[in-house]
């Protein structure tokens, strides 16, 4: 082997020192030639090990070799047979654990950079082969939620497919609805916020996963036949019985794991005191990073400390940069070995200017004489034996407390699932840290008609896990409304 | 979608708009709220639910004219339609069975206590409902009509005395209560400083004041935090776990306080609007 057949085809990023205060896309992607080139360097393995390591089982190879040819619409109609949405996780996967890590090549040099090669197919193989923007790119306009076309009972008419529910559209809702309309079933999906789309609308930052991106993955749900009601919240406007009694067959439940934690220390109301979740969704969601073009506004700290190691974490902080931050902190109480967070996103964090505390747990957040915060008071860590997590557990050193003078404090702790479906349901079981109960193969819950999938069953975990767990159980659901099965 | 069928100005800066939202009027309650968007570019505001037609499939809400979302909805007419509109948010409002409840109603205020009142009402529950009600002036004053018949009693006062009672709802209160009202429960619903006042004036009596609060929201559904308020001690979010609640256990400074988080930006934003500038 070449070294330069070793090597992967560099994709171009945006210089760091731009970046850091741009809210445009880091990773520009691959042109034709750059994408050839990658393509060439692939196998072509007769049993594929990649293909295994994709929880969608892509058919890695096929795409790939249609990308070497210069079939770039070819390329796109073999991956989304099995990934209704290509652009999104060519972006956003972490190819290094999965697919990437099986690759062959990865033994002598670098692997195939199938991640990089998903996301060029799924950008120049759209509007057959032309790339560009879609012609209904950016349109997002949704049904009717109180309108009669849609789900008062009276849906029957001539349409005699069978209706399934799908309440959540982040990426396990898009996905199970994508392949239950294939299927030939009549899909409705209820989504309690006014923008369909889960986490990669409200969480995942535009300069990571451009929205228009987002949007034109769901418009390719949308013309595969399935309806996107926004503002109904399954538990408040509509209860999951009155979705049966609607006449929906089944219903599966991708509602996430949305809700944030905090770390329960004095000062955590202080003015300046975010979760993850909330200044990640104002700046996403509510686009206040475009403030005051956009109405809802966010504060622009000047100091800023995010709390935790994870790709929230890296996420919040990044941003914080961009909105005009002088100093960026990530405060994260065990080491470097042990964060959470993509090693590329930590890398590019760090080169952003990011600087990163670790060893490093806040104890207290200071407050001025009004109410905002000042500082943030933290101790120093040390690691000991193991934990339950198979990660050295760390032990705060005796009076190592120092402070770190800050203005916004960001806790990226983690999220755990919304208790709205399950409070309001009977005979819907959960765990006790809140997911539910689910059959791993088929998302079968505890209520016969009733599957789930992605964090709302898992815990945060990833969008191509949430996607997988979706086409399970749209398999799934098929199977028990074809009568195949009993179960549910 | 969400389209308005009534309109009626209460006030120069109030307004009421009857809605058409099926979903939401079958399963509201009296308590509850909904969040709202105006347009495309626009924030995501919460506004308590002050009368439902399950029938009709209506909800009826009132708000203020305070910043650019609520100005901006304001201009909206009949037929207009209001870009989104999801609820019902929060728990309903616990109700007395029985009983002698004051509800206390400052400004605004007043819409959010109509509804609880008029569910006691219609529920026959054996329960008497004295109401006070106020404003800074006559003009001001919103709901009379609808609050006197739900109430069995109902005062009306006036900051500067143009109409009823010359002073706040909460010195009325405490002269009633001198005057030997025997009350159970008092549920007040206002701007802060007066409901915080009211909360001060039954603390010394160690009469149960609920409260319903209005922090700064984003979902509506527990998801981002942005509602956190403390109350005894522990921090609750306001969306799921409220909006009302036992208001001799708020934190009210620190309540004050994150209302005002955002009052230098609301200042910009409003400043666009009434230059009819921005928002898209
Ligand atoms: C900031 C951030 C960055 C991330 N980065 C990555 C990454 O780079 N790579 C990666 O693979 N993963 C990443 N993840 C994780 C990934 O986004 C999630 O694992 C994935 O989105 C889970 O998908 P889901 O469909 O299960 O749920 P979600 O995406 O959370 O979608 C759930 C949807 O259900 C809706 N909903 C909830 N309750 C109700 C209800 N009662 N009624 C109606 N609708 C409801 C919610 O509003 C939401 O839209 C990230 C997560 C975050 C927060
Ligand atoms: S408004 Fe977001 S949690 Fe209450």
């Amino acid at each position: 082997m070449t070294d330069q057949k070793k090597k992967r085809v560099e994709m171009k990023r945006q210089d760091p020192q731009v970046r850091r205060r741009n809210f445009n896309e880091v990773a520009q992607g691959y042109t034709a030639e750059e994408a050839i080139q990658e393509a060439s360097r692939c196998l072509q393995c007769k049993k594929p090990m990649c293909v295994q390591g994709c929880p969608v089982n892509v058919k890695i190879p096929e795409f790939i070799k249609h990308i070497k040819e210069g079939d770039f619409a070819g390329a796109l109609r073999v991956i989304q047979e099995t990934n209704s949405l290509p652009a999104i996780c060519g972006r956003v996967c972490p190819q290094e654990t999965q697919c990437e890590e099986k690759c062959i090549l990865g033994r002598k040099g670098e692997p195939i950079a199938i991640g990089r090669l998903e996301r060029f197919a799924a950008d120049f193989g759209k509007n057959g082969g032309n790339g560009g923007d879609s012609p209904d790119g950016g349109d997002c306009n949704d049904a009717d939620p109180n309108g009669d076309d849609c789900c008062n009972g009276g849906c029957t008419g001539d349409d005699s497919r069978l209706k399934v529910a799908v309440v959540g559209s982040g990426p396990a809702g898009l996905t199970c609805a994508g392949d239950l309309a294939k299927l030939g079933y009549k899909v409705t999906i209820f989504e309690a916020l006014h923008s369909p789309g889960g986490v990669l609308m409200y969480g995942i930052p535009e300069f990571r996963l451009p929205k228009r991106i987002v949007a034109e993955e769901i418009n390719y749900v949308k013309r595969l036949g399935v309806e996107i009601l926004t503002n109904v919240i399954i538990g408040r406007t509509l209860t999951l019985d009155d979705l049966f009694a609607r006449g929906y067959k089944a219903v599966f439940l991708g509602t996430g794991a949305g809700l944030p934690k905090f770390m329960g220390i004095p000062g955590e109301n202080l003015n300046g005191v975010y979760s993850a979740n909330e200044w990640l969704t104002r700046i996403n969601l509510m686009k206040a990073y475009l403030f005051p073009e956009y109405d809802t506004p966010i504060k622009r700290g000047k100091r800023v400390a995010v709390v935790g190691g994870g790709n929230v974490a890296m996420d919040a902080v990044r941003c914080a940069l961009r909105l005009g931050a002088e100093e960026a902190y990530i405060l994260y109480r065990r080491g470097r070995e042990e964060m959470p967070a993509r090693a590329e996103e930590i890398e590019n964090a760090e080169e952003e200017g990011v600087k990163f505390m670790l060893l490093t747990n806040p104890t207290r957040i200071l407050g001025t004489p009004d109410g905002w915060v000042r500082a943030v008071e933290c101790q120093k860590m040390t690691l000991g034996e193991p934990d339950s997590s198979g990660r050295r557990r760390p032990v705060p050193l005796k009076g190592s407390e120092f402070e770190i003078e800050v203005d916004t404090v960001i806790m990226a702790l983690g999220t755990s699932p919304n208790p709205i479906v399950s409070k309001t349901t009977v005979g819907l079981q959960t765990h006790e840290w809140g997911g539910l109960v689910a059959d791993e193969e088929t998302g079968a819950t505890t209520r016969p008609g009733v599957y789930a999938g992605g964090d709302a069953v898992t815990g945060s975990a990833t969008v191509i896990l949430a996607m997988g767990a979706g086409k399970k159980a749209a398999a799934a659901i098929h199977e028990y409304l074809s009568g195949n099965s009993v179960g549910g | 979608m969400y389209r308005i069928l009534e309109k009626r100005e209460l006030t120069p800066v109030t307004k009421l708009f009857v809605v058409e939202a099926p979903l939401v009027a079958a399963k509201a309650m009296a308590g509850q709220f909904i969040i709202i968007r105006v347009s495309e570019a626009g924030e995501r505001i919460p506004l308590t639910i002050t009368d439902f037609d399950r029938e009709k499939g209506t909800v009826t809400i009132v708000f203020q004219e305070v910043g650019k979302t609520t100005k901006m909805l304001g201009k909206l007419g009949v037929g207009d339609k209001i870009l989104d509109f999801v609820g019902p948010l929060g728990l309903p409002a616990e109700l007395p069975e029985k009983g002698h409840l004051c509800l206390v109603g400052g400004g605004v205020g007043v819409a959010p206590i109509y509804p609880k009142a008029k569910a006691i009402k219609q529920d026959r529950r054996p329960v008497r409902i004295t109401s006070i009600i106020g404003a800074r002036s006559a003009d001001l004053l919103i709901l009379e009509q609808e609050m006197r018949s739900v109430s069995d009693e109902l005062y009306v006062c006036t900051d500067d005395g143009s109409k009823g009672f010359h002073g706040f709802v909460s010195q009325k209160l405490k002269e009633l209560i001198d005057s030997g009202a025997a009350f159970d429960e008092v549920i007040a619903v206002g701007p802060m400083p007066m409901m915080r006042a009211t909360v001060e004036t039954t603390r010394p009596y160690g009469l149960k004041t609920w409260v319903s609060l209005n922090p700064i929201m984003v979902d509506g559904t527990g998801m981002c935090g942005a509602c956190r308020v403390s109350v005894g001690g522990q921090t609750k979010f306001c969306c799921v776990d409220g909006p009302m609640f036992d208001g001799h256990q708020v934190d009210w400074t620190e309540a004050m306080r994150r209302n005002a988080m955002y009052v230098a930006e609301e200042k910009i934003a409003d400043h666009q609007c009434t230059c009819g500038g921005g928002s898209k």
